[in-house]
């Protein structure tokens, strides 16, 4: 048996797009085997395929060298086959034990029987080094912690193919690394794993061989100890990529943005400690600082107070010198702030509208696109087209598209067009690059410079260290609330950055 | 190049194929409901339903607008709130206390003249506005669920309705235990509608109801208020995000559904047709109708028109049942059943669309093929 699964010349088309065009993807048993394309590329539609949700209109499926037709989940089940999700699919006030067991309980007489469970899920876990205790609740375990319960719900299930849709988005860089571990020990104990992702680093590290998608296209499937970073990303994205981020020297100017001991008092009841703390900085025209930290550290209510999408308890926010703290969001939205907020389905975009309207966002009203209080649909399909030829967001219908049936990636396009083009004095970029993919990472950042180097002020808070050191000109690091650290990032190194993120390092270079 | 536009036509034309069929198996059902209660008389029955508001003629047809009218205005209340977000489920209440604002000055500020229906409709949206701002207000600032706070209203409307009119004796006529009649001048004017549908009660109501209608559908559709409170309908947080004050949203949103109701109620009880307002504990079954109206016209306002006058043609029809030993209930249960199906209806019409557009596709394909054949060539 050469191959455990084989998806021989695969094509599903949709209304408007071919999402799988004659797509072969064969994995070998115990080998760890990368699934790359961009954003959009359809390796979740092949993923749904091989799951039995969508029906492919040509192709075969193999498993074992068998042919055969997949119905649905349970039926790839039955196959061995399970899936570790991006967004992980676990009920939050259930134990760990009870969420693997959950479809698959042991019951005698009507009554669950938990233990022999539990003896299986112990042993599953000493055997591939996955520690989690089997009585937390979901809810007090860490991302991580999560994804492991995620993993041995697969082992539970005793499957042998394992996919991983982009395991690492939600790690930090200790738990990617274990991570790593992990894929590395199951395929060493026979798992064959498809490890979905665009992160070319991780490839690098854990697989045997990647298979590149582009456009809904095969690309090609290389060994990846004969191919470098450069060569998978230009397979990616079918161009030359630059992966690291060229610029030139900063040279900032006046401060446009300016916080004054900004404090964001917890909504919780009880708790005293301040989710953001007496935090003062500044930013400058000409210059990208970021906002390194690990997630949860107070970044997203810092952002939420500057941008009046939440309350703050003290201070001050000062645009061109003018104190807007107590400024309309519509106020802070016409004089300079421009905004790429960290989740793009609760506040980015209203999904039910279309592609223009969710383009014009912030600016319907404007005279441009406002007539005596009716819109200019003309002007604002006009606009739309020229953002989504300038950006080359993609979509089905063009303009007409309701954001919701857009990829992520392209949902995310769609706000950075939107952002920028509106001219900011100061643009906060809150992760504006999670989930995308190299070339429109590249590109992102590309533009983000361009900003920079037409004089505005940038902030950008990243949970990516590589973004982070990459981007910035000035680090601002954040923990439990306070600003620890500003770096300059020609000083540091990544692991240091990492220490200060994680709270063990302050500025002094101190250890606690 | 595709379509994008003839796409877009295309699942608009499929809302009212989901509505038709919605109709149809609607009907089927009340036949078998006739069926089941007196089999002998079921077909002429069904002939009846279907028929009987012509019987009459033009007068008929009359007839049918004029029951019409209330119940696309509380039909368009409905479906307004539904488009930006809000489940206005305060119609009954806002359609009495309206009413009521009619009445009040209807019969007290005779000396108004020429204008007086004028104002008095007016009073009957600003009380019907007053009954939506509440739940709008309570929804916006403290987040109450707008349906619990429209249903209290519904009863605090009926009962300070009833108290009021019972209590002050100019409003009352004791021996009928309802209000009394209005002043003539306060009547809604025919607008020539008598002489169209001669003998029958309709008024102008029906022309400002569709005139209502067209209204609010240029405002959902082509302004950037509309934009607004649909964004918020849609996504309250990116609302919030783009600066669009979402709570002045909700709350005017819910004042507009409730102006709506109201002027419904307004142009009921001023149709001149004999209407009161009774001193019993029920809510006009107008409001409540409404729900079915917006629901069956999908809330989009032209066709919220069209299901009202639909819905108004089978009750009149439905009234004839009685000739045949059927209780006029029958009606209320065919369209029941009517608005049970149009929520399948919207199920076959995403499947009908899909339909459209692969096969719109395809002959685009087609066509792309052959036009790079013929470069070719």
């Amino acid at each position: 048996m050469e191959y455990i699964v084989e998806m021989l010349n695969i094509t599903k088309e949709f209304p408007g797009i071919i999402a799988n065009d004659d797509i072969t993807l064969q994995i070998k048993p115990g080998e760890i085997h990368a699934f790359l394309g961009e954003n959009g590329a359809g390796k979740s539609t092949l993923m749904s395929v091989l799951f039995g949700l969508y029906k492919p209109e040509k192709g075969i499926i193999k498993i074992r060298g068998e042919e055969i037709k997949i119905m649905g989940p349970l039926d790839a089940n039955r196959y061995g086959i399970g899936m570790v999700h991006q967004h992980f699919k676990l009920v939050h006030n259930f134990t760990v034990l009870q969420n693997i067991v959950l479809g698959m309980e042991t019951v005698e007489h009507g009554m669950l029987k938990m233990d022999e469970a539990r003896k299986k899920v112990v042993m599953l876990s000493e055997k591939y080094n996955l520690l989690v205790d089997p009585d937390a609740l979901i809810e007090d375990i860490t991302v991580g912690m999560q994804q492991r319960v995620e993993i041995l719900k697969m082992l539970y299930r005793d499957n042998e193919i394992l996919i991983f849709d982009e395991p690492t988005a939600v790690l930090t860089p200790q738990e990617i690394d274990e991570l790593m571990h992990i894929m590395k020990g199951l395929a060493a104990e026979g798992k064959s794993i498809l490890f979905i992702t665009h992160k070319l680093n991780e490839i690098k590290q854990v697989a045997d061989r990647c298979t590149v998608l582009r456009r809904g296209k095969y690309i090609g499937t290389v060994n990846v100890e004969d191919v470098d970073l450069k060569q998978m990303s230009e397979m990616m994205v079918g161009r030359e990529v630059n992966l690291t981020v060229e610029k030139d020297e900063a040279h900032p100017t006046d401060v446009v943005l300016e916080v004054e001991h900004l404090t964001v008092k917890s909504e919780h009841e009880g708790h005293t400690k301040n989710v953001v703390n007496d935090a003062s900085f500044q930013v400058r025209r000409g210059e990208i600082v970021c906002i390194a930290g690990i997630d949860g550290n107070g970044q997203t209510e810092l952002v939420h107070a500057i941008t009046g999408l939440g309350n703050m308890s003290n201070g001050k926010v000062l645009i061109n010198g003018e104190d807007v703290t107590k400024k309309s969001i519509r106020y802070k939205n016409t004089h300079g702030l421009s905004h790429i907020p960290e989740d793009r389905h609760k506040h980015g975009l209203v999904l039910d509208y279309d592609l223009a309207y969710n383009l014009v966002l912030q600016q319907y009203f404007d005279p441009q696109f406002e007539h005596m209080g009716f819109m200019k649909n003309d002007k604002i399909y006009e606009y739309a087209e020229s953002l989504i030829q300038k950006y080359d967001i993609r979509s089905g219908q063009g303009p007409l598209t309701r954001a919701r049936a857009m990829s992520g990636g392209n949902q995310q396009k769609a706000i950075v067009a939107r952002e920028l083009s509106r001219d900011p004095q100061i643009l906060l970029a809150v992760q504006p690059t999670r989930g995308l993919d190299v070339g429109a990472i590249e590109y992102i950042h590309k533009e983000l410079i361009k900003q920079r180097d037409e004089g505005k002020a940038i902030l950008v808070i990243s949970l990516e260290l590589d973004e982070v050191m990459n981007l910035s000109d000035r680090i601002l690091v954040m923990h439990e609330g306070c600003i620890v650290a500003d770096l300059d990032p020609k000083k540091i190194t990544v692991q240091e950055l990492g220490l200060y993120m994680a709270g063990s390092k302050k500025e002094g270079g101190k250890h606690e | 190049m595709s379509n994008p536009k003839k796409k877009k036509n295309l699942s608009g034309t499929m809302g009212l194929a989901s509505s038709v069929f919605a109709i149809f198996i609607g009907l089927i059902f009340g036949f078998i409901i006739l069926l089941l209660s007196n089999p002998a008389q079921a077909v002429p029955g069904f002939f009846t339903i279907l028929t009987g508001a012509l019987t009459h003629g033009i007068k008929g047809i009359g007839q049918v607008f004029y029951y019409a009218t209330p119940i696309i205005l509380t039909g368009l209340s409905v479906g307004f709130a539904f488009k930006t977000g809000l489940f206005n489920i305060g119609a009954p209440g806002q359609f009495i206390v309206g009413a009521f604002g009619a009445v009040y000055v209807g019969i007290m500020w005779t000396s108004l003249g020429g204008v007086h229906w004028i104002v008095a409709l007016l009073a009957a949206i600003i009380m019907g506005a007053l009954w939506g701002f509440v739940p709008g207000i309570l929804k916006a600032v403290f987040n109450v669920n707008e349906v619990i706070s429209s249903i209290m209203m519904n009863y605090i409307g009926l009962y300070l309705v009833n108290y009021t009119t019972k209590t002050y004796t100019p409003l009352f006529n004791n021996l009928r235990n309802e209000s009394n009649n209005v002043a003539v001048t306060a009547q809604i004017p025919k607008m020539g509608m008598d002489k169209i549908f001669a003998g029958s009660s309709l008024n102008g109501g029906i022309i400002i109801a569709i005139i209502v209608v067209i209204l609010i559908h240029i405002i959902l559709n082509k302004t950037t208020f509309g934009y607004e409170l649909k964004a918020v309908g849609y996504n309250k947080d990116a609302s919030k995000y783009a600066g669009i004050n979402e709570k002045k949203s909700i709350i005017l949103s819910m004042m507009i559904a409730g102006a709506i109701s109201g002027l419904a109620g307004g142009l009921l009880y001023l149709a001149g047709s004999g209407k009161h307002i009774e001193i019993v504990d029920v809510l006009g079954s107008e409001g409540y109708t409404g729900i079915s109206v917006a629901l069956l016209g999908l809330s989009n306002p032209l066709s919220v028109l069209l299901a009202g006058i639909f819905i108004a043609y089978l009750t009149t029809g439905g009234f004839y049942l009685q000739l045949f030993e059927f209780s006029t209930e029958i009606i209320d249960i065919i369209v029941a059943v009517i608005i049970y199906f149009s929520a399948f209806a919207l199920m076959v019409k995403m499947l009908i669309v899909k339909y459209q557009v692969f096969k719109l596709e395809k002959q685009e394909k087609k066509e792309e093929k052959e036009a790079a054949r013929k470069e070719g060539v």
